[in-house]
C-alpha cells in the first residue's frame, strides 16, 4: 500500500514515515466495512430477537461468546505484561513495542466488554452486575477488574493519540501527554495489578464449579488452580500475540517495524513463561485427575463424547504447548522469523483451545449419570458478532498505525 | 408441625430458625406419567412455545427423565426419575450452593430460614453462570418472550410473576404457596405451618403419590422418615452439593445407574 506521492491526509500523518494514498486506505477501509456490518447485523438480530437467535440452549448456556471473551482477554495480556516489563522490571528496549502493545490490548478488553454486552440476556441491566454485586461470585470480580483495568487501558492509549501531528501542536495537549508519560510506570503498575486479578477470576469462573468435575480445581484459600494457571497462560501467550499481530501489520505495511532483538526479547521471555505454566499445568491435570476419580468421575468419562475426545487434551498439550515452548526456548527456531510465527500461532491457539475447553467442553460433559451429552456449534449470528471484533481491531490498527506513532523504530528501520 | 416439637427445637417461623423444606421422590411408585411436570407448569405460569418438543429450549421447571436397565425383553426395566431443582445446601453445610456462589448480582439466593434456593427475575440479567454452575440442568433461561394463547393468560396464578425473556428461571418448592400458607397462619395467630399447610404443586398433583414434601429437620413430617428409608439416595452425592431433593427405590439397578459415574467405567453416559 506504498505510494510514491503525498497522501492527501498527510498533515496527519507522522513525520519521517511513509504511508499509502489516502484512497488506498479508504479502500481498505471500506473492505473492512462488508464484515463489520454483518457483524453489526448480527448483534442487532441477537438484542432486537433475542438470543433464541444463536446456537446456544440449556445445557450450554455459555457457547463460543464466553470462550472467546476468556480468549480475547488472555491474548491481551500482552499489553500488561509488555507494560510490565518496560515500566516495572525496566526493560527498556521494550519500549519500542509497548505503544503497539496497548493499541493490541486496547482491542481486546474492547472485545471483551462488547461480547459479554451481546452475550447477556438483559443487555439493559448489565449494571446490576455492579449495582447488585455479590462479592463471593468471581464474575462480579471480573467485571470490575476489567472495566478499571478497560480505562487504564483508554489512559495508557490517550498520550499516543495525543502524539498525533496535529493534536500534539497544541500546547495543552503536548503538556497533557507529556504529564502521562510520566505518570505511565505508575499507571502501568495499576494495570498490571488490576489485570493479575482479572486473569485469575477468569480462570475462577470454571474453576469454582464444584458441580462441574470437568472444570471444578481444588486451590490455595478461596482461588481455585486455574487462577494461577489462567494469569501464568495470559502473561505466556499475550506476548506471543502482540508480536504475531505486530508481523501481520508488518506484512500489511511491507516492511519492518520492530527491530528483531526486540521481538526476540518477548519470544524468550514468553517461550520460559509458557514453559513454567505448562509444568503447572501438567501438574495441575494430574491432581484433577485424582480427585475427580475419588468422586466417580474417571477420565474416560470426560472424554466419551466426540468431538470431545482424548485429542483434545493431546492438542491442547502438546501440539499447542510443548512445541510452540521448544520452538519459543530453543534460539535458532526463535530466530528464524517463520517458525517464531508459527510458535506464536501455535502458542495462543493453545490458549484459545484452553478457554474453549474450560466453558464449553466442561458444560459438554454429562454430569447426571442417566444425562445424555449434546453437542454445540456457533450459528451465523455467533461467528459474525464474534469476529466483528477481528475487523474492529483491523480499523483500530489501521487508523492508529497510519496517524499514531506507534512503531518507534519505524523511521531507523525505514529511511525515506 | 406440632407446637410441642417447635417449643422443644425452639423453632418459629421467621425468628431465625431453620426449616429445611426438601423432598423425597420414590422411584418405585413413579409412573412417568407427567402429572408433576403439567402441575408445575401451570402453577407457576411457566411458559411455552407452539413446539415446546426441543428439551434444550423449552422451559420446564420439573423434567421427569426416563432410564433403563438396558436388558432386552421380557427383562426390560424402566424407571422415571422427575427432577426439580435440588436446592442445594452446598458445601460444607455452609450453604455455599452451586449457582448461589456463582451469581455475579445476588439474582438468586439461598434462604437460611426455609432453605428454599429462590431467583429474582427482575435482578437477573441474563449471564447464565447460575446455569453453568448446576449440573443437574434445573436452570431454564427464557430464550423468547413468554406468550400465552389468546384468553389464557386469564388462567395464569396471581401469585407467580411471569418471567421476560433473557432471564433465568427455575422451580422455587411453590414459594408463594409457602407464603400464602405463611399468611394464613398469620392471621390464625399461629406461628407454625402444619405440614399439609404447605406442598408443592407437583407432590399434590402425583396420581401415584410418589412425591413427598416437608420440613426434613422435624422428625413428625413424612419426609424426615423417608430420607432415611433403606435405599434412601441424592443424585450426585459424591460432589458435595448436598441437595434436599432425595430418592428412594428398591430396585438395585436403579440405586446403581442414579448414583455417579457408577455406571460402564468410561463411557460417561451409562443409560441413554
Amino acid at each position: 500500500m506504498n505510494s510514491a506521492s503525498t497522501p492527501f491526509d498527510s498533515a496527519l500523518i507522522p513525520e519521517g514515515v511513509k504511508r499509502c494514498s489516502f484512497g488506498w486506505f479508504l479502500v481498505w477501509i471500506g473492505i473492512l466495512q462488508v464484515p463489520l456490518m454483518i457483524g453489526a447485523i448480527a448483534y442487532l438480530v441477537c438484542w432486537g430477537l433475542a438470543l433464541n437467535q444463536t446456537y446456544l440452549n440449556n445445557n450450554y448456556p455459555f457457547g463460543i461468546w464466553i470462550a472467546a471473551d476468556l480468549g480475547i482477554i488472555a491474548l491481551g495480556g500482552g499489553a500488561f505484561f509488555t507494560g510490565f516489563l518496560r515500566y516495572v522490571i525496566k526493560i527498556d528496549e521494550l519500549k519500542n513495542i509497548v505503544n503497539f502493545a496497548v493499541v493490541v490490548g486496547v482491542i481486546c478488553y474492547s472485545a471483551a466488554l462488547g461480547i459479554l454486552a451481546v452475550d447477556i440476556g438483559q443487555p439493559l441491566r448489565g449494571w446490576h452486575i455492579f449495582w447488585h454485586a455479590n462479592v463471593h461470585s468471581m464474575l462480579t470480580e471480573v467485571a470490575f477488574c476489567i472495566s478499571c483495568y478497560f480505562t487504564v487501558l483508554l489512559i495508557e492509549y490517550l498520550p499516543l493519540v495525543l502524539e498525533n501531528r496535529q493534536i500534539d501542536r497544541v500546547p495543552v495537549f503536548h503538556f497533557f501527554s507529556h504529564r502521562l508519560h510520566e505518570a505511565m510506570p505508575a499507571i502501568a503498575a495499576v494495570g498490571v495489578f488490576l489485570s493479575f486479578f482479572h486473569q485469575g477470576s477468569l480462570g475462577g469462573v470454571p474453576g469454582v464449579l464444584y458441580g462441574r468435575p470437568f472444570a471444578y480445581r481444588e486451590g490455595f484459600l478461596v482461588w481455585p488452580w486455574t487462577f494461577f494457571l489462567f494469569i501464568l497462560s495470559a502473561m505466556a501467550c499475550g506476548p506471543c500475540f502482540t508480536i504475531l499481530i505486530t508481523r501481520i501489520t508488518e506484512g500489511f505495511a511491507r516492511k519492518n517495524l520492530v527491530k528483531r532483538n526486540v521481538i526476540d526479547i518477548l519470544a524468550k521471555i514468553s517461550g520460559w513463561l509458557l514453559a513454567g505454566y505448562l509444568v503447572l499445568k501438567i501438574l495441575d491435570t494430574v491432581g484433577w485427575l485424582s480427585w475427580a476419580g475419588q468422586v466417580g468421575a474417571p477420565l474416560g468419562s470426560f472424554y466419551a463424547n466426540q468431538p470431545y475426545g482424548y485429542w483434545v487434551l493431546i492438542t491442547e498439550l502438546g501440539i499447542f504447548g510443548v512445541i510452540p515452548c521448544i520452538l519459543l526456548l530453543i534460539k535458532a527456531t526463535r530466530q528464524n522469523q517463520n517458525i517464531l510465527i508459527l510458535a506464536c500461532f501455535l502458542n495462543c491457539a493453545g490458549i484459545f483451545m484452553n478457554r474453549w475447553i474450560m466453558t464449553v467442553q466442561s458444560l459438554a460433559v454429562p454430569v447426571m449419570p442417566f444425562d445424555k451429552f449434546f453437542s454445540y456449534h456457533p450459528n451465523w449470528a455467533e461467528w459474525a458478532s464474534t469476529l466483528l471484533w477481528v475487523w474492529i481491531g483491523a480499523v483500530v490498527i489501521s487508523l492508529s498505525y497510519r496517524y499514531l506513532p506507534i512503531f518507534p523504530q519505524e523511521k531507523e528501520l525505514n529511511p525515506l | 408441625m406440632s407446637e410441642q416439637h417447635h417449643e422443644a427445637h425452639k423453632h418459629h417461623e421467621g425468628h431465625g430458625t431453620k426449616y429445611k423444606y426438601g423432598m423425597v421422590i420414590d422411584l418405585d411408585k413413579c409412573t412417568g406419567c407427567g402429572a408433576c411436570m403439567v402441575a408445575c407448569m401451570a402453577e407457576n405460569n411457566i411458559s411455552f412455545r407452539k413446539d415446546n418438543s426441543d428439551k434444550l429450549l423449552s422451559n420446564y421447571w420439573m423434567r421427569v427423565y426416563k432410564i433403563s436397565n438396558g436388558l432386552p425383553f421380557p427383562d426390560t426395566e424402566i424407571c422415571y426419575i422427575p427432577r426439580p431443582c435440588m436446592h442445594c445446601e452446598g458445601h460444607g453445610h455452609h450453604h455455599h450452593t452451586p449457582c448461589v456462589s456463582v451469581c455475579p448480582a445476588v439474582a438468586t439466593d439461598y434462604d437460611q430460614e426455609t432453605g428454599i434456593v429462590s431467583q429474582i427475575y427482575t435482578r437477573c440479567f441474563g449471564c447464565r453462570y447460575c446455569m453453568a454452575a448446576c449440573p443437574y440442568h434445573v436452570r431454564v433461561f427464557n430464550w423468547w418472550d413468554p406468550k400465552w394463547p389468546e384468553g389464557m393468560e386469564k388462567y395464569l396464578s396471581p401469585d407467580v410473576s411471569v418471567r421476560m425473556r433473557g432471564v433465568v428461571e427455575k422451580c422455587s418448592f411453590c414459594n408463594h404457596r409457602l407464603q400464602r400458607a405463611r399468611n394464613k397462619a398469620y392471621a390464625e395467630e399461629r406461628r407454625e405451618i402444619h405440614e399439609d399447610e404447605y406442598q408443592t404443586a407437583c407432590t399434590q398433583a402425583c396420581p401415584a403419590g410418589a412425591i413427598t414434601f416437608g420440613d426434613l429437620q422435624n422428625p413428625e413430617h413424612e419426609v424426615h422418615k423417608l430420607k432415611d428409608s433403606p435405599g434412601a439416595f441424592r443424585l450426585l452425592e459424591k460432589l458435595g452439593t448436598n441437595p434436599k431433593v432425595y430418592y428412594v427405590s428398591s430396585r438395585a439397578w436403579v440405586l446403581k445407574a442414579a448414583d455417579v459415574y457408577i455406571g460402564e467405567e468410561g463411557k460417561g453416559v451409562t443409560h441413554p
